[in-house]
């Protein structure tokens, strides 16, 4: 067979589908053949580029051409002038904004793209399992300045400078933290790096972990260093197998070269790092809780102050720090703490990871600036919203956090916006929901896990949050009355201001922004004792449309508890008192005569 | 013995191992195996493409790595041929991993599936 002489790549995205994408395929292909190039050039259908304001988007490779704003009727002069002629269709090609250039091949484009990988930028690249490899993608190369070059106090200040705060929630200057911690005075300190990561939905830590594990340890010694502690211990949690296996793998390496353990490099600098396993209670996530945890006591918090940073680990001043924050250290030390600064918005810097999840098309891991909208985020890099549904809410910061609407979809997503729109920044797991869900059952999906996940040891997360749960399970059932709304809110609000940890402080936020943003679902639940998105069964009618009925019997024969009735060839009725809605009859029948009320 | 002794000798042991890496004249193929890939099959996929490639006296290194976080379309693989950009291929079943190994590593002749870069990466 002929080798091809030219690939031709269009963007097959849901945005540049959507603009005719497919017709411009078709159009090329015929284009081809009347050249009778169809052997020679192949066109094919690829993923999202990341350019959908830009699309449709076409890669012509050799070369990695890029046009931009391509058309259905493009297709004739691509293939008589770059394909036929090897002649660049200049109109075809993107001028840069700012800079006004031409950007012709795709790395051009770089800038243009809205995700930024700093926290994933080894991800997928290098083998976790071999340092050779990290090293080679400049793995320790921040270790060794800082010990070479570097002061503890600079490297607090480049931290500080960075702007870099806190991954795993609370969005606490990093750099404000490690100075607390270098303050302290103690013949023995700790750095503890927090991989309890607990928030459904949310896997950006574990894949740090898998698949890039030095840039974790390489962080943390220099922690060790900036503060003056020569252990490191990792808490991660025991269902993380594979992230704890290829941990193992990295400190034994890493131990081997010499870049852990005493005299690191020949510096005189000495710092080890120990694994230590959670089994996996989302409170262990709460940094008190997650020592007390590590010392072999119950995973509960205690009151701050004291802070970690006075009196942590067996008492000592301990430095905790989650694994993206971590894995953010060695470029700011590389490129410079103005560099980091110069990403972001003005008080949240640098990028966040964010885990895609429910019902949205591109499910996954995506690292963007500071700062990219709620829009961006949802409908170009994660493709929109599945089945072409609406989009309904997107619930960031997981049980913790609250839920953004479509009136939040153009703010910029950084620590102070979510907390101005009731919701919070969180380890970055992002839930999309779509108009067919329910947002009290939602909210009661959140309370179950805090229910579930409080240690126990305050009253108000104890029971209160037990209390909300009820009385959502009440509302979803149909038993609740207009007054209940209020007194969930007084209680939220309670919970709020007394509970010991992080963990009840937030636990009522779901249902505080639900109730803020979807007040109307709440209502219709208490009032008419309807679900709009139709999900609380017990508040759903199957109803026969007689007209349509035409007595076939099918629904009666298939209904399990014999709640249907009625003669062959007669309209049918549904009992509803015995009804136990499993929908069995809506699938049999064949004239549209059940429906959903 | 391994130990690295200076901030020099990691910067030399770095200039060997680039250069390893970088070597131009070898097919790499990496599996992007973290849990998310391998939850959808990824070790089934890379063991297919180690025995495949040896079936078919193709030389290419095969590489182990996490995942890229595409987890809507796990698993997937990326090809390197020496002197062109990566491309990722995701939904790799062994149909596809099969098609990718005739078509692309024999022809370089791109198959249907790629994931086209859509960030930028920090160098």
């Amino acid at each position: 067979m002929a080798k091809l002489k030219t690939q031709i790549m269009v963007c097959g995205g849901t945005s540049c589908s959507d603009k005719l994408g497919e017709l411009l395929i078709d159009n090329l292909n015929l284009e081809l053949e009347a050249n009778a190039l169809e052997n020679e050039v192949r066109v094919v259908k690829t993923g999202c580029f990341g350019l959908c304001r830009l699309g449709p988007v076409v890669k012509i490779a050799p070369g990695d051409t890029i046009y931009t704003g391509v058309k259905p009727d493009d297709a004739k002069e691509i293939v008589a002038s770059h394909v036929m002629k090897g002649r660049i269709v200049e109109r075809l090609l993107f001028t840069d904004p700012v800079t006004k250039k031409k950007l012709t091949t795709e790395n051009d484009f770089a800038s243009q793209k809205k995700q930024l990988r700093i926290v994933l930028r080894n991800c997928g690249v290098i083998d976790p399992e071999n340092i050779d490899e990290a090293i080679a993608h400049d793995a320790y190369e921040a270790l060794s300045r800082v010990l070479t070059e570097m002061k503890p106090s600079d490297v607090i200040r480049i931290i500080k400078d960075s702007g870099l705060r806190g991954r795993g929630g609370g969005g606490f200057p990093t750099g404000i933290k490690w100075e607390i911690a270098y303050r302290n005075k103690s013949d023995e300190k700790y750095v503890v790096c927090n991989a309890d990561e607990g928030d459904p939905g949310a896997f950006m830590d574990r894949s740090v972990l898998e698949g890039d594990p030095h840039a974790v340890l390489e962080a943390m010694a220099i922690c060790g260093y900036s503060i003056g502690a020569g252990t490191g211990l990792i808490y991660i949690r025991a269902e993380y197998p594979l992230a704890v296996a290829r941990l193992k793998t990295a400190i034994a390496q890493a131990r081997d070269y010499g870049l852990l353990g005493s005299n690191i490099m020949g510096t005189g600098f000495s710092f080890d790092i120990e694994i230590k396993y959670g089994a996996g209670a989302f409170v262990c996530g709460e940094e008190t809780a997650l020592i007390h945890s590590m010392e072999g006591d119950r995973g509960e918090p205690t009151v701050k102050p004291p802070f970690p940073a006075e009196s942590g680990f067996r008492g000592k001043p301990t430095n905790v720090n989650n694994v993206e924050t971590f894995a953010s250290i060695s470029p700011i030390i590389l490129k410079g703490a103005e560099w980091f600064a110069s990403i972001g918005t003005e008080k949240s810097k640098g990028t966040k990871v964010f885990a895609l999840a429910g019902k949205i098309n591109n499910v996954g891991l995506i690292e963007v600036p500071m700062g990219t909208t709620l829009r961006e985020v949802i409908f170009e890099i994660g493709g929109g919203i599945r089945n072409g549904k609406k989009f309904k809410a997107a619930q960031t910061g997981g049980p913790s956090g609250g839920c953004l609407t479509e009136n939040h979809l153009e703010t910029p997503i950084d620590f102070d916006n979510l907390l101005t729109a009731g919701s919070m920044m969180g380890s970055g797991g992002l839930i999309v929901m779509d108009e067919d869900d329910c947002m009290v059952s939602v909210a009661k999906f959140f309370l179950d896990f805090t229910v579930e996940e409080s240690c126990g040891k305050c009253a108000p997360c104890r029971i209160g949050n037990k209390r909300l749960h009820e009385l959502l399970e009440h509302i979803t059932k149909g038993k609740g009355v207009p007054a209940d709304l209020s007194r969930l809110k007084n209680m939220c609000l309670v919970i709020k201001d007394t509970s010991l940890c992080g963990l009840g402080q937030s636990s009522p936020n779901p249902v505080l922004s639900t109730l803020e943003n979807f007040r109307e679902e709440y209502d219709a639940h208490v009032t008419v004792k309807k679900c709009p998105a139709g999900q609380c069964r017990d508040l759903m009618e199957y109803f026969i449309i007689s007209a349509n009925c035409v007595g076939c019997t099918a629904c009666v024969r298939v209904c399990p508890v014999g709640a249907i009735t009625g003669e062959r060839k007669e309209p049918h009725l549904i009992n509803q008192e015995i009804c136990i809605k499993c929908g069995a009859c809506i699938e049999k029948c064949k004239f549209d005569a059940i429906i959903i009320r | 013995m391994n130990t690295i002794k200076s901030p020099a000798e990691l910067k030399k042991r770095k200039a060997g191992f680039l250069e390893k890496m970088n070597s131009k004249d070898r097919i790499r193929i990496r599996v992007h195996m973290g849990t998310s890939g391998q939850a959808s099959g990824a070790k089934e996929i890379y063991d297919f493409i180690r025995l495949e490639l040896e079936k078919r006296n193709i030389d290419a290194v095969v590489i182990s790595t996490g995942d890229m976080g595409y987890s809507f379309a796990e698993p997937t693989i990326e090809v390197t041929i020496p002197g062109e950009s990566p491309i990722v291929y995701g939904n790799v079943d062994k149909i596809k991993a099969d098609d990718i190994i005739e078509k692309h590593i024999k022809n370089g002749e791109l198959v249907d599936g790629i994931l086209p870069v859509n960030y930028q990466v920090i160098k």
